[in-house]
């Protein structure tokens, strides 16, 4: 039960003024650019903007330094922001297939068209603290090879003559949106694609774990894992034609999975896939996972009881700003309901004491 | 209206991809370089709202909603009658009432010009930072040699 009760106003005014300068930190220390944000710290600019649910570098930047560096409450403050935007339409389909790729690399196949492209990756570093940037920033250009100019094919499409492979055969269905109609259960592949892209890295992460740890385990390669930059089409009424309105940062994972075949399709290899904004290699991996487990009763494989498996569980639980809205409400103030609750103990206390007594008199 | 032919469609969805994907910076500083001030009307005064952006399942299979990104846009009407209109992603009216100025001069007889000092060099510019970070890239490919086995010699 909620009461309206008044006071703490002035509390709460001088809570919000202290907030802001303990934002500030120290004046001693040059206060943060948006575009520092933006530059250096660009792999949280890109988890904000992935489970934000809305790709603008700029705006991360700001709910960035808004939050402290707390990612959840960033990502909390583009939701909230994402809510009083127009929406002018959906885009056609990004065609990943064209993407200028900064990164691409195959786990399955060494010589995929296309090549090896390590890109500016973490891989093979040696996870040493690098004393060098805390003393200066200065580095050197990074050395060039002669561009691509062609685009890189997906390496799925290289198995496809095989017939080893399954297929994802195009189509135009129109998918549904969770923002616009809650998720329902059972659901579908695009609503539980849409619904893992935003969800939070650590919970997608894990769930992904629990899959290699044995928890309906899909023994999945990482066929493919690019990064790069795709143009977004969308249909202009007033023009009648499609028209380029930007062009965004994607990572896109598609894992190649073993699976013996089942009642209702051939042995061949299956697929997971997760395609998430920015430069964000561990989500889109963990998403192919998450969706290669989700997809059990399509492929005809075996309900192990698994977490994973469980389409109700994850998709309900991935979203960390339902998550942390329900979690943190209850640290605000419930004094009636708690009054409500002490009264009860204390009755059922008495009533216990009274039980014990009149025996131990008897006695 | 009269119907677009095909050519001048194409032509068109071109310069506005060019512009709707211009660094702002760009785009204004060629803009502001052509000291032109043409007399407009709003037909929609620049407004700032989301596009649901797709992926597809699998990169080629069935479309899923992948999640929003900002985009401005507007419609101005020249003083000749000529529509432009500006879609550019981002959250700048400027921006976006630059690109809409600049398609519309884009259908009049100041096209060549405008081409040649906005949209070319803009397409320039973009095409070398796109092409430097694909120098980049090339130059993280692996280059994979054997090493000499014992059974070989």
């Amino acid at each position: 039960m909620y009461v309206a009760v008044k006071g703490g106003e002035k509390a709460i005014e001088n809570a919000h003024a202290w907030l802001a300068e303990e934002r500030r930190g120290s004046t001693d220390v040059t206060e943060l650019s948006l575009a520092q944000i933006r530059e250096q710290l660009s792999l949280a600019v890109n988890r904000v903007m992935a489970e934000g649910s809305l790709f603008d570098p700029d705006l991360a930047a700001l709910a960035i330094k808004q939050a402290r560096g707390d990612l959840i409450e960033a990502i909390f403050l583009i939701r909230a922001y994402r809510t009083t935007l127009p929406r002018f339409g959906y885009s056609n389909p990004v065609e990943t297939g064209d993407m200028a790729c900064d990164r691409r690399i195959s786990a399955t196949f060494k010589d995929a068209p296309g090549g090896q492209v390590l890109g500016p990756t973490f891989d093979y570093t040696h996870r040493l603290l690098d004393f060098k940037l805390a003393a200066d920033g200065e580095v050197a250009a990074a050395p060039e090879g002669s561009a691509r100019q062609e685009p890189t094919p997906h390496i799925t499409e290289f198995l496809k003559g095989e017939d080893i492979i399954q297929d994802e055969p195009p189509s135009d269905a129109t998918p549904g949106d969770l923002t616009r109609e809650p998720m329902e259960f059972p659901s579908n592949r695009p609503l539980r694609l849409q619904s893992l892209t935003r969800g939070d890295e650590g919970f997608v992460l894990g769930m992904a774990y629990s899959t290699q740890r044995g928890y309906a385990r899909n023994h999945a390669f990482v066929g493919e894992l690019r990064i790069g930059k795709v143009a977004v089409e969308m249909d202009i009424p007033e023009l009648g034609f499609a028209i380029e309105i930007g062009e965004i940062e994607l990572t896109e994972c598609e894992t190649v999975n073993q699976f013996k075949g089942s009642k209702t399709e051939p042995p061949q290899f299956t697929r997971g896939y997760g395609l998430v904004f920015g430069q964000s290699e561990r989500k889109s991996i963990a998403m192919a996972l998450v969706d290669r487990a989700l997809r059990w009763e399509e492929l005809g494989e075996d309900n192990l009881g698994a977490p994973a498996q469980d389409e109700e569980f994850v998709l309900s639980h991935s979203d960390n700003i339902q998550a942390t809205g329900f979690l943190e409400h209850i640290k605000l103030p419930h004094y009636v309901d708690f009054q409500s609750e002490l009264e009860l103990v204390r009755k059922l206390r008495r009533e216990a004491e009274e039980r014990i007594t009149p025996k131990e008199a008897a006695e | 209206m009269v119907e677009q032919t095909d050519k001048s469609a194409e032509a068109r969805q071109a310069w506005m991809g060019v512009l709707a994907r211009a660094p702002q910076d760009a785009l204004m500083a060629l803009w502001d370089g052509l000291q032109l001030n043409p007399t407009y009307e709003w037909l929609r005064a620049p407004e700032i709202g989301g596009v649901m952006v797709r992926g597809r399942t699998g990169g080629t299979g069935a479309p899923f909603n992948l999640g929003e990104m900002t985009v401005t846009r507007c419609s101005l009407l020249l003083k000749d009658g000529t529509v432009g209109h500006g879609y550019v992603q981002g959250r700048s009216r400027d921006k976006a009432r630059t690109a809409a100025l600049v398609d519309a001069l884009m259908q009049t007889g100041s096209a060549d010009m405008v081409r040649a000092k906005v949209i070319d060099p803009l397409t320039m510019q973009m095409q070398a930072a796109k092409t430097a970070r694909a120098a980049k890239a090339a130059a993280t490919k692996v280059e994979f040699f054997t090493m000499v086995r014992g059974e070989d010699q």
